[in-house]
C-alpha cells in the first residue's frame, strides 16, 4: 500500500484496455472476411475484464490475529478472450471463390458500428488511466521535496 | 521536554497517508471502469483521521516488551465503503467515471495542502535549530 502500488494499478488498467483495443482493431479488420463454411468464420471477440483483490495477489498479507482483511481491489485483469455466438451473416454469392456448393459465403458477425463505439470507451478509458498515473507521479515527486526550502 | 516526530508534525503526517490510501482506492475504481459487476468503493476519511488521532492521543502505557497497541497500527485502518450509484447500469458496474475523476483529483490537491503543512512543519523546526 503506497504511491507506488498507483502505478500498478493505472498500468494495469492500460494493459487491459489497450488489449481490448487491440480486439476491436482485429474485429473490425476482418469485418469482411468471408469463409465458406460456419466452423472457419471470424467470429467477433469480446476482453473479459474482472477486478484483481488484494488476498489473491499477497494470500500472507491476511490473517494473523486482529489484522484486519484488506480487501481492496489492486487493478484489472482480462481474464480470457471470448467470441460472440451471434448469428453470421449469410450472402449469396455464387462468384466467390469460397461459396458452397450453394452458392453461399458467411461473413463475420461483427458489428462495426459497436467495434466504433468500443474502440472510443476504451481509448478514453486508456486516457484516464494515463491521467492517474501523470498525478501519482507528481505526487510522488512533491514527496521527493519534502523538508526542502 | 523531549522533541519527538509524533508530536511536532501533529496529525498532518497521518492526514497524508490517508490521502495516498484514497488515492489508491480511486485509481482502483478508475482502473476498473469497465469491469462488469465491479462496486465503486472509498475510504471514510473522517473515520480514518478521527481513529489517526485517538491512538495518537490515548496510547495505553507499555511495562512490557510483549505488551501490544489496543489499535494494531495507527492510520492503516479505515472502512472500505461501497459507494451509492446514481444511475444503474446494466452490467452491474457502479463506476461513475466523471465523479470519480473529480474526487481523485480532488484528492491529489488536498494531498497538496496536507504536504505544504508537513513542509512548513519541518521548515519551522530547521528555524528553530538554527535559530534565525
Amino acid at each position: 500500500m503506497s504511491l507506488g502500488s498507483i502505478f500498478d494499478i493505472a498500468g494495469s488498467g492500460m494493459t487491459a484496455q489497450s488489449l481490448r483495443l487491440n480486439t476491436t482493431a482485429s474485429n473490425i479488420a476482418n469485418a469482411e472476411t468471408a469463409s465458406s463454411s460456419t466452423d472457419t468464420t471470424y467470429r467477433a471477440r469480446k476482453p473479459v475484464f474482472a477486478a484483481i483483490q488484494q488476498s489473491i495477489m499477497n494470500p500472507s498479507s491476511q490473517g494473523f490475529g486482529m489484522g484486519r482483511q484488506d480487501d481492496s481491489g489492486v487493478g484489472v485483469t482480462v481474464e480470457g478472450i471470448v467470441e460472440s455466438d451471434a448469428e453470421l451473416q449469410m450472402r449469396y454469392q455464387p462468384e466467390h471463390p469460397a461459396a458452397n456448393e450453394d452458392g453461399y459465403v458467411f461473413y463475420p458477425n461483427v458489428n462495426v458500428i459497436e467495434e466504433m463505439a468500443d474502440m472510443m470507451s476504451s481509448s478514453r478509458s486508456f486516457q484516464m488511466n494515463v491521467d492517474v498515473m501523470n498525478t501519482a507521479k507528481s505526487m510522488m515527486q512533491r514527496i521527493l521535496t519534502l523538508g526542502q526550502q | 521536554m523531549a522533541i519527538t516526530f509524533d508530536k511536532a508534525l501533529g496529525i498532518h503526517e497521518y492526514a497524508l497517508h490517508a490521502r495516498v490510501r484514497r488515492a489508491e482506492v480511486q485509481a482502483n475504481n478508475l482502473a476498473n471502469a469497465d469491469t462488469p459487476g465491479f462496486k465503486a468503493q472509498d475510504i471514510d476519511f473522517q473515520a480514518m483521521l478521527q481513529q489517526a488521532q485517538s491512538t495518537q492521543d490515548m496510547k495505553m502505557a507499555k511495562s512490557h516488551s510483549g505488551h501490544m497497541d489496543l489499535v494494531s497500527s495507527g492510520a492503516d485502518g479505515g472502512e472500505l465503503l461501497y459507494r451509492m450509484p446514481h444511475q444503474p447500469s446494466v452490467d452491474g458496474n457502479t463506476v461513475d467515471t466523471q465523479q470519480e475523476q473529480s474526487r481523485f483529483m480532488r484528492n491529489a490537491m488536498e494531498y497538496q495542502a496536507s504536504f505544504q503543512f508537513l513542509s512548513s512543519k519541518f521548515s519551522g523546526l530547521s528555524k528553530a535549530i538554527t535559530g534565525q
